[in-house]
């Protein structure tokens, strides 16, 4: 092995992994302080009004980037749980685990958000199209699986049926992100793709990058502090905690 | 083959299946998933008879009529135009040019008989300026065209 690299394995280990985690929170939690105000400063002053909706469009500043963290969040949620199916590692469960509650705060913000715009734009507070409905789900996989781990006591077989579960759920994310153009929705398809330019004024696309940023460092931040617990919960009767954690 | 990577392999084919498997369901459910029928579809005889559905298109500019509250209006996809009456209060998005989604029955006579009338919003976000810079730039296409 070639020394000179970083030893990534090292920190599969939850007593390497605690202490590095421990160094990165403060980094993550003030840039999430400063990315939400400048999103929310771009988002509610600098950007202009929307031609056709008013005021109102405003709320995409929030509605968009917890819509993106709610899906990606699933995403990588399923590649811890399939990382510790595969090599049995226990860091891994603890990572989807110590994910999930942020995952379903941001699927539940994307559908109040949403609730509140469409009830002046469309004129229903909801609707059963496509996107709503396969959103919707996904808050429920996040409940559901929150409610999974939190019914089995042995942390190793909870952690197995989690991932089971956070696998199987992976399927919906594809779903809610091309209802849009696979079926007639009453939801707007993407202003911002990966395929084509971005519909919508700059200022307008700078507030909601800065805010997906910030919504980024914000989820790093919680659930690297969701896992520190949950590391000291369960390595509570091994050495090291004793030692390091505990002083 | 280590064991470890044995399961790796189980977990890409099990999710390989099942991903083939909801692509299945969702085509075969392809029909029902549908939020809106467009003005060809009901003129091609593809929408359910006697039976509430909801009609999308665009509001046809200029068709507007109001009476008290009861509104009429025509739906177009550019091909074909359904008239839709509704009786309430429409959205504020609702505008002659836009898209829409309404709920209700098909009557006897061809007309659209609305229950429920949404907005539907494009994906543009634009300031008014640009919007008028917009609108200007299409009339002077428009009044250049022979």
């Amino acid at each position: 092995m070639n020394h000179s690299l970083v030893n990534w394995f090292k920190f599969a280990s939850p007593a390497s992994f605690y202490p590095l985690v421990g160094r990165l929170i403060p980094f993550f939690a003030t840039a999430a302080a400063i990315l939400t105000i400048a999103g929310l400063w771009v988002g509610l002053v600098v950007a202009p009004t929307d031609a056709q909706q008013g005021e109102g469009y405003r709320i995409i500043f929030v509605h968009v980037p917890a819509s993106w963290m709610s899906m990606f969040i699933y995403c990588v949620m399923a590649f811890w749980a399939a990382l510790g199916l595969a090599f049995n590692t226990r860091l891994s469960g603890m990572m989807t685990s110590a994910l999930a509650p942020t995952g379903a705060l941001f699927a539940f913000l994307s559908l109040w958000t949403g609730a509140l715009w469409g009830k002046p734009m469309w004129g229903a507070w909801w609707v059963w199209d496509a996107r709503l409905t396969s959103q919707l789900i996904l808050f429920f996989l996040y409940l559901g699986f929150i409610a999974l781990q939190a019914a089995i006591d042995d942390p190793r077989r909870a952690d197995k049926a989690g991932a089971i579960l956070a696998l199987v759920g992976v399927i919906n994310v594809p779903i809610i992100y091309f209802s849009v153009q696979w079926w007639n929705t009453l939801h707007q398809g993407a202003s911002v793709s990966m395929t084509k330019a971005p519909s919508m004024a700059h200022t307008m696309l700078l507030g909601m990058l800065l805010m997906a940023l910030a919504f980024w460092a914000y989820t790093i931040a919680v659930a690297l502090m969701r896992v520190r617990c949950i590391i000291l919960e369960r390595e509570l009767t091994s050495g090291w905690v004793k030692k390091n954690a505990m002083e | 083959m280590k064991p470890r990577h044995k399961r790796l392999l189980l977990i890409v084919g099990a999710l390989a299946v099942l991903g083939i498997a909801t692509a299945l369901v969702l085509n075969a459910f392809r029909s029902n998933l549908v939020f809106f029928y467009t003005p060809t579809q009901i003129a091609n005889g593809e929408v359910p008879k006697n039976t509430a559905f909801r009609i999308g298109g665009l509001v046809k500019a200029g068709s507007l009529t109001r009476d008290g509250i009861t509104s009429s209006f025509v739906v177009t996809d550019t091909a074909k135009d359904v008239t839709v009456t509704y009786s309430g209060i429409l959205p504020d998005l609702f505008r002659e040019g836009r898209g829409m989604v309404a709920q209700g029955k098909l009557g006897n006579d061809g007309q659209f008989v609305a229950t429920e009338v949404l907005a539907k919003h494009d994906e543009n976000y634009m300031p008014p300026e640009v919007k008028d810079a917009v609108n200007q730039a299409q009339k002077a296409a428009k009044t250049l065209k022979p």
